[in-house]
């Protein structure tokens, strides 16, 4: 049966080289990067060329790209790290109300031991107010943390904007680029940012490793050394990060990006181009469907849809039994019932935030695919719609204007 | 995720569909999900002898929704009244554990249906 996988933004199948690096990599260059022998230099050597490549891809120096086990670790380290070193100069902390959980499950955490967080909210589109964020800053904050790129939704913030007012007020700024990295440039110079982490699984690069940029490799004019290690051991990762370098991943890594690197232009153009494709007949051939998110400020890849009068795993469930990989909003949602946070943040109603697709495409992804996908989809809506007894302008049961056995 | 036989209720659901001339509705809904369920009946001596739902939710609520169809159709309304959420998900061959709260929703909305056809039969 035809396969055709949507999911892109959850993680990306290894490109083929990517793979063949990987491989050699664990076959002929074994050693540990901190051994003092031939075959442990190679390895060191192997680390710092990947840390080169990475490093010359967003604009940073060699010396201040420092390798994770994931974005999760990358995004916790940032904004842990942070906060435990510079209490003392202030305990508040601004983020988005849109954050991964990566991100807001750690401000989360760090509110249970006092430090206070600022969770700004988004426009209908997932666009923070950059007044506001500018306006939320107190004396006391000392990090504010908000994503390059949303993952359910594909927003794209004003990261330069962004970066320029935390400049201007001296605070550090994190983003969290895990689903931005091979898709959209960045530049950490002219974005001024302090902090991004990204994560090789999301660019045709392997599961399980991540990086976090660290601006001055974690030491600022005026503020000494920022950051401090959550891990503590052999000192790896100058001190920041002890355990012994995943160096065959790290290669993959790094592989990942020269291959984005090469193909970022082209890649991006052919998936705008689909995306597009699908918003437009999506919206046009089926009724009472909206987009999420915003039209032009989004990654390349991203589409997600509102279906009224339906729930989004029904949808999902439908197109798997099609053969079409989808999702609903992030792919770890799928194991809570909650509606999503992000969906909810843009203002949507918990019935409506319930039936949303999100379709993400990637390197692999063909005209055929899209047409495929575009086929399938109509008659599954109309089937559950069809299950389904909301109707247009139908009440709703928890609607709070909705009386009880109305319709009898 | 799915049992075989969650699969084949949710692809080929039985029973499906708004029934016009129903002798009571039973709605229910659960405000953590969002999810609705709508189950409507038709009675003759004290025996469900039509049935239907109409359900907007997950796949497991669906599946839920098309077996207890199944199972009640025939049975007395007082033998209908005692299915439980673990006989609909027993009949499907299990749940996932966060999914059981999917077949309550549909057993509770058996039960709400003929909860309101006693209440319309005291009336008249
Ligand atoms: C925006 C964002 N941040 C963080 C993560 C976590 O990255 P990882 O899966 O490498 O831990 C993901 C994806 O899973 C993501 O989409
Ligand atoms: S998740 Fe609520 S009924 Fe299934």
């Amino acid at each position: 049966m035809k396969y055709v996988y949507l999911d892109y933004a959850a993680t990306t199948p290894m490109d083929p080289e990517v793979i063949k690096e990987i491989e050699n990599h664990y076959r002929e260059t074994y050693g540990n990067a901190s051994s003092f022998h031939t075959m442990g230099q190679k390895a060191a050597q192997i680390l710092e060329n990947s840390r080169e490549t990475v490093a010359s891809f967003i604009n940073a120096k060699t010396d201040e790209i420092f390798f994770m086990s994931s974005g999760t670790e990358s995004d916790n380290l940032a904004i842990k790290g942070v906060a435990f070193k510079s209490k003392e100069r202030g305990n508040h902390i601004i983020t988005s109300a849109i954050e991964h959980h990566a991100v807001q499950h750690t401000c989360q955490y760090l509110e249970k031991q006092g430090f206070k967080v600022s969770y700004l909210p988004v426009d209908e589109y997932g666009l923070i107010d950059l007044k506001e964020l500018e306006e939320t800053i107190t004396n006391k904050t000392i990090l504010i943390s908000i994503m390059f790129a949303n993952n359910e939704i594909g927003t794209i913030e004003p990261i330069k904007e962004i970066g320029e007012i935390a400049k201007k007020h001296d605070v550090i700024f994190h983003t969290d680029a895990v689903q931005t990295l091979g898709k959209v440039p960045i530049d950490v110079e002219e974005m001024n940012i302090d902090l991004l982490s990204a994560s090789a699984h999301k660019l045709y690069g392997p599961k399980g490793v991540g990086l976090l940029y660290i601006r001055g490799h974690g030491v600022r004019k005026g503020w000494g050394k920022y950051i401090e290690p959550l891990l503590h051991g052999g000192g790896h990762e100058r001190g920041l990060r002890s355990s012994t370098e995943n160096v065959p991943g790290i290669a993959g890594f790094a592989k990942a990006v020269e291959l984005c690197k090469r193909n970022m232009k082209e890649e991006s153009e052919k998936l705008t181009k689909f995306r597009d494709k699908i918003i437009k007949e999506i919206t046009e051939n089926i009724e009472d469907v909206y987009l999420n998110g915003h039209y032009t400020k989004r990654l390349p890849n991203n589409v997600n849809l509102g279906f009224r009068y339906i729930e989004g795993e029904s949808i999902i469930l439908s197109l798997d039994v099609e053969g079409i990989a989808t999702s609903t909003g992030s792919a770890c949602s799928s194991k809570s019932l909650e509606p999503s946070h992000v969906l909810l943040a843009i203002g949507q109603k918990p019935e409506d935030a319930h039936g949303s697709l999100r379709i993400t495409m990637g390197r692999y992804t063909t005209e055929a695919d899209i047409d495929y996908f575009l086929e399938k989809l109509p008659p599954i809506i109309e089937k559950l719609r069809k299950m389904s007894p909301l109707k247009k302008g139908k009440k709703y049961m928890f609607d709070p204007t909705y009386e009880t056995d109305q319709h009898h | 995720m799915y049992s075989e036989k969650v699969m084949d209720h949710f692809r080929n659901p039985r029973n499906m569909g708004e029934m016009k001339d129903a002798d009571a509705v039973g709605e229910v809904g659960n405000p953590v999900c969002g999810d609705l369920m709508y189950i409507y009946i038709k009675i003759k001596d004290d025996r469900i002898d039509d049935i239907s739902f109409q359900t907007f939710g997950c796949g497991a609520a669906i599946a839920t929704s098309s077996m207890i169809t199944e199972l009640a159709k025939g049975k007395t309304i007082d033998e209908a009244m005692k299915i439980t959420r673990d006989d609909i998900a027993g009949s499907l061959d299990g749940l996932p554990p966060i999914k059981m709260h999917c077949s309550n929703l549909a057993s509770d909305g058996l039960r709400k249906a003929i909860e309101n056809y006693r209440a319309k039969q005291k009336k008249e």
